[in-house]
């Protein structure tokens, strides 16, 4: 039987309508979005005008568009893949290293989540400038890959710890090198958290704007087009579109992440975080 | 035969190479990346301004101007009173959510837990945005109060005020505080709760002496990752907040872009860093002091 903490089932009745009008908050502000982007009106008001597509028919043929979009992309795919396999090391390594460098590498990744994006945005800008890069894609990729590593180190870090440890250590006593232990063993076994942090990491790439703001050069992001859009009340409604095509390729590939993420090791899994 | 031919190369590789291998893409980010990019704020924040990269000379003009224009006091009370009251109000309201979810979601919590943190991987940019167009004069709340004849005139009261600022980052930042608490929770030992009920504590007691004290560490780390990135936030302010809700990280940004003194706002930055250094601290004793009394 489920303990009900200190509560009785009426109480939870109470707490669920609760969590109902909570969840309603949540989502309401963000589907107004796509709400108004099928609205045949520039202005995003009620009462509703009718039903359109024009906004989307907008999308196509528009280079600055498609220009950042391919940008978003790249730059995704390349970071995703920097910070997850970063992840994968340093979340290795403590757990299985015994050095008090790995132990302290662990630390200072997840260190991100304590210093507010304008920060890291800056420190970047600094840095790039120093090193003579100057603020450019390969910029925008190093600081995708610091802001998705906390989130990597941490979905990675808790799959290697629910692999019972039996199961490295037959490995070992088996003869295979640690290098062989990793590759064949560790890796296989958790190759769904590796997808999945990966395509977390992408999407914390994707939409990416408090950074990147600092980073960009001459090509923008997505989110810094839609930023440089939002000025003109005229093309709000396009954004609204794009708004919408982006949101449900998030909500699509943060789904699909969380399906690869409890997938496999069936009774050996344990509670995720 | 795959199994020879592929675990041939590795064997030959010593088991310091491969820590090596193991090491080095962590170590470079970290070391690189955080901790060099932040001792150059650190470094910068003690020079002046020559329009160089790096600057010139060394002192602390940068932190005297900082303490000696109220300026930045004022900006710096209302970055924290505004990030105080969206941690305050995220994590009163996502208490109750985690407790649900920990108590009695039931076979619904898989469900729940992934719907309450499915906005966390959506655009941060968008869902600002969507409050900008449910703010404005001619959006989506005015235009609703007047269709449904509460009102009849479009106000200007609810876009570029500090309480727009503090309802939008309270709303982008919800997903953020779920998650800690719930942990916390869940993680109480259904013995402590049973004790409690046998021991003849009403439920309301129970929960004040046994639950509240035991999910604290929880509510202090939610406090922390909603209170961080509220502080130093510059987006929101500019979408939503207008003049009068300018915050600190709206400074950082405009020294490094339109004021352009990288300096300044190097010490700036240095600040907040302070500030929120001393919040940690002061979430840390808390969390001692619960703690011990458990």
């Amino acid at each position: 039987m489920k303990t009900q903490g200190a509560t009785t089932k009426r109480d939870g009745r109470w707490l669920g309508l609760y969590v109902l009008a909570y969840l309603v908050f949540l989502y309401l502000p963000v589907l107004l979005i796509p709400l108004f982007s099928f609205n045949d009106s520039i202005q995003a008001a009620f009462p509703l005008q009718g039903f359109t597509l024009q906004w989307y028919a907008t999308l196509y043929g528009n280079p600055a568009l498609s220009g950042a979009l391919a940008n978003s992309l790249v730059i995704g795919v390349i970071a995703a893949s920097g910070a997850t396999l970063c992840g994968i090391t340093v979340s290795y390594m403590d757990l299985y290293g015994r050095s008090p460098l790995a132990a302290t590498i662990s630390t200072i990744a997840r260190l991100p989540i304590l210093i507010p994006g304008v920060i890291v945005g800056i420190s970047l800008l600094i840095l790039v400038n120093l090193i003579g890069l100057g603020p450019s894609r390969v910029a925008i990729v190093l600081g995708h890959i610091l802001v998705a590593l906390p989130t990597t180190v941490v979905i990675m870090r808790s799959r290697f710890a629910a692999i019972p440890k039996t199961i490295r250590e037959a490995a070992l006593d088996l003869g295979a090198s640690d290098w062989t232990t990793f590759r064949r063993v560790m890796l296989p076994l958790s190759l769904p958290a590796v997808l999945s942090a990966f395509m977390l990491a992408f999407l914390i790439s994707f939409d990416e704007f408090v950074v990147v703001f600092f980073l960009a050069g001459t090509e923008p992001t997505l989110p810094l087009y839609i930023w440089s859009q939002l000025r003109f009340p005229r093309s709000l409604p396009t954004v609204m579109a794009l708004g919408t095509v982006i949101l449900a390729a998030s909500f699509i590939i943060a789904g699909t992440a969380e399906i690869l993420r409890h997938r496999g090791l069936g009774g050996a899994r344990r509670n995720p975080a | 035969m795959s199994t020879l031919v592929a675990s041939q190369a590795p064997e030959t590789r010593s088991a310091s190479g491969f820590r090596f291998a193991m090491l080095l893409p962590g170590a470079l980010v970290t070391f690189l990346l955080i901790l060099f990019a932040l001792g150059l704020v650190l470094f910068l924040a003690f020079r002046g301004n020559d329009g160089s990269l790096l600057g010139t000379g060394f002192n602390l003009a940068n932190f005297i101007s900082v303490v000696s224009d109220p300026l930045y006091g004022t900006v710096t009370l209302r970055s924290l009173v505004i990030a105080g009251l969206v941690t305050l109000a995220t994590v009163v309201t996502a208490y109750p959510v985690a407790y649900y979810l920990a108590f009695h979601a039931g076979r619904r919590r898989g469900l729940l837990l992934f719907l309450v943190t499915l906005p966390f991987w959506t655009s941060y940019l968008l869902r600002v945005f969507a409050w900008k167009i449910v703010l404005a004069y001619n959006g989506v709340l005015n235009s609703a109060l007047i269709e449904s004849g509460i009102w009849s005139e479009p106000t200007l009261a609810f876009l570029n005020t500090p309480a727009a600022v503090v309802v939008t980052l309270a709303h982008a930042y919800a997903p953020f505080a779920i998650l800690p608490i719930y942990v916390a929770l869940d993680t109480i030992p259904k013995s402590l709760l049973e004790a409690a009920s046998d021991l003849g504590a009403r439920p309301f007691t129970a929960f004040r002496r046994v639950v509240l004290p035991n999910s604290m560490p929880g509510v202090l780390a939610a406090a922390l990752v909603v209170f961080v990135p509220t502080v130093g936030d510059y987006v929101t302010p500019a979408m939503v907040g207008g003049p009068s809700s300018t915050m600190i990280g709206s400074l950082i940004q405009s020294q490094f872009g339109k004021a352009n003194d990288w300096p300044f706002g190097a010490a700036l930055s240095v600040c907040v860093m302070l500030v929120i250094l001393l919040v940690v601290l002061v979430a840390r004793g808390a969390d001692r002091r619960f703690g011990s009394r458990t």
